[in-house]
């Protein structure tokens, strides 16, 4: 089931004609509406009318969060306060808050690409949808509320907290689909279990998770707890909340929802756009919102975009589950490294993620890459033959993601120093002076 | 099949003070080492050790955070005289079975060899029809 088919699966010369418009008319708007964009165009040369296609996009300067804080509170939007109906913020705790505002018209582009993504995950006007999002501020709660009420589904707009309540409305309301962070769902799985609550007392069968990191693991975790599908779902409110890009039923990367939000991947460090299928960046530029259009915006978060056509028949971008975050980013003999990379590397090898750490040193002018790994649970074999074979498993599959070699030494459990509950992941001895 | 000993395996880094570490911790426990080895590499070794209460044993080490397997091995009895390990070992080699690893302790006229091999079961039934003496699991524990 698709939402808007028209769109979800148009043929890329059309979708291309469309973007281009849009991100032309958007560009001369940002010209005339915000002064912070009218400077750097003109320190930059770019005059309204000279961006005429995506492939320009390239020319135009980027936006960081940073400069959401810069101009706090209303500073980037492009149209007068009058015109704004709905503020979001986040929470501020590193710094001023992030506001973002919304049109009349901006609601309706949210709830529709809200109500793309709920179908995604096969939501339609039978379904009772539980939003566990926190309402208020956060765009989570809101933001799927208006998507499910779009498709027509039962609204139960329980927002976070008081998980007993949560499980007892669950049940007896009969909701079909759950939408929250996948941590509070595995959470939600742990608190029926000890509430005596089998599974099958629930007609839940598919859930919508994001706002935050999770890896498959916890997908087999959710699904086989819960017994539903588990769709990861992607966005930030600085483009619009939740609604960004969405998996479908097949789970092989979420959709991005580009006739919108244009999708670049950039090299964090020479900020140079990279070619659909490396690992990068995720950039994004609002081509249709009225209040807050941000151009080029800096996600910091890490993936990789694959133009091919999906098996449900959408032909938008999709982007690879969030791999990380640029700031964690390493060069080590000029290449880019992510420590996702690595960690995606040793859990293929392992059900469990092991805890690793990765030491950077320079030696003899050459940078030098150790990779530790804690020896335990189903790693651990009593055989030096079989240790052996791992820690060159090991290296030979970093290399081959990498494309550089790195020694891996197998260390006991715990050696590697873990502050609040969270390991830490990289150490870097380099001088670079 | 009480034959098979249960020997505690534990992956220890090339530090200084680890193995007393280990061996503190069944001290004070009270349990008793009958037999150990060290397989070494350049930064770690592997520990294996035959003990009274094995799996007392692996719960303390594993509370202190060592990395513990339980593995499954054989003991098997030889006379302490030449060729007494060779007719064991020629009764393995025929019956296509190969050691993984072995260590062994000597008291007076006998010696005890513990032996690990990819197929324990196998071994054991090998061994026993040739009427080679094995250990049993409870012998071993209190050796």
């Amino acid at each position: 089931m698709k939402w808007n088919e028209h769109i979800e699966c148009m043929d890329r010369e059309q979708l291309t004609k469309l973007q281009n418009e849009r991100l032309s008319a958007m560009v001369e708007r940002l010209y005339y509406n915000v002064p912070f964009y009218r400077k750097q165009f003109q320190k930059n040369g770019i005059e309204p009318g000279d961006i005429k296609n995506v492939d320009q996009l390239r020319k135009l300067p980027f936006t960081t969060k940073q400069d959401l804080r810069d101009n706090y509170p209303f500073g980037l939007f492009a149209v007068p306060a009058t015109d704004v109906v709905r503020l979001h913020a986040s929470s501020g705790t590193t710094g001023k808050p992030t506001v973002v505002g919304y049109t009349r018209k901006d609601l309706d582009i949210w709830s529709e690409v809200m109500a793309r993504t709920l179908t995604c995950a096969g939501a339609g006007k039978t379904d009772v949808l539980h939003v566990a999002y926190g309402y208020g501020l956060f765009t989570g709660g809101l933001g799927v509320h208006y998507g499910a009420e779009k498709v027509g589904a039962t609204v139960i707009p329980m927002s976070g907290g008081n998980t007993q309540r949560q499980l007892q409305l669950m049940k007896d309301f009969g909701s079909t689909i759950l939408a929250c962070t996948p941590s509070y769902a595995l959470f939600l799985a742990e608190a029926m279990a000890e509430a005596g609550m089998p599974i099958e007392s629930f007609k839940l069968k598919a859930g919508v998770f994001g706002a935050e990191p999770w890896t498959e693991e916890m997908r087999r975790e959710i699904e086989s707890k819960l017994k539903i599908k588990a769709i990861d779902i992607y966005g930030l409110s600085e483009v619009v909340g939740p609604g960004v890009a969405s998996e479908c039923m097949d789970q092989c990367g979420l959709h991005v929802f580009e006739d919108h939000f244009i999708p670049e991947i950039i090299d964090p460090k020479t900020l140079e756009v990279l070619p659909y299928g490396q690992i990068g960046e995720l950039v994004f530029t609002c081509v249709t919102k009225e209040a807050l259009p941000l151009l080029r915006y800096r996600t910091r978060d890490l993936t990789v975009l694959n133009a091919e056509k999906c098996s449900c028949g959408r032909t938008i971008v999709r982007m690879k589950k969030c791999l990380g975050r640029s700031d964690d980013m390493l060069i080590i003999r000029g290449v880019n490294v992510f420590p996702s990379q690595i960690e995606t590397v040793l859990l293929e090898m392992n059900e469990t993620k092991p805890h690793y750490l990765l030491i950077v040193d320079r030696v003899n002018n050459l940078d030098v890459l150790e990779v530790w790994v804690e020896v335990d649970g189903q790693l651990f074999s009593d055989e030096i033959r079989k240790l052996e074979e791992l820690k060159k498993i090991i290296q030979h599959n970093i290399e081959s993601v990498l494309g550089i070699n790195a020694s891996v030494k197998l260390v006991e459990p715990k050696t590697i120093e873990r502050s609040e509950g969270k390991a830490k992941r990289v150490i870097d001895k380099r001088k670079l002076t | 099949m009480p034959m098979k000993i249960k020997q505690l395996s534990i992956f220890l880094e090339n530090k200084s003070g680890r193995l007393t570490e280990v061996t503190e911790v069944l001290a004070s426990a009270q349990i008793n080492i009958s037999a150990f080895s060290i397989a070494d590499t350049a930064d770690y070794g592997i520990l294996r050790m035959i003990v009274s209460k094995p799996e007392q044993a692996e719960q303390l080490l594993k509370a202190k955070g060592f990395s513990v397997h339980i593995t499954e091995v054989i003991g098997l009895v030889v006379p302490n005289e030449p060729g007494g390990l060779h007719r064991a070992l020629q009764i393995l080699s025929s019956e296509g079975i190969s050691l993984e690893y072995m260590y062994a302790f000597a008291l007076s006229d006998r010696a005890t060899v513990i032996i690990r091999t990819e197929a324990v079961e196998q071994t054991i039934t090998a061994l026993q029809k040739h009427k080679m003496e094995l250990l049993k699991a409870s012998d071993i524990y209190k050796v």
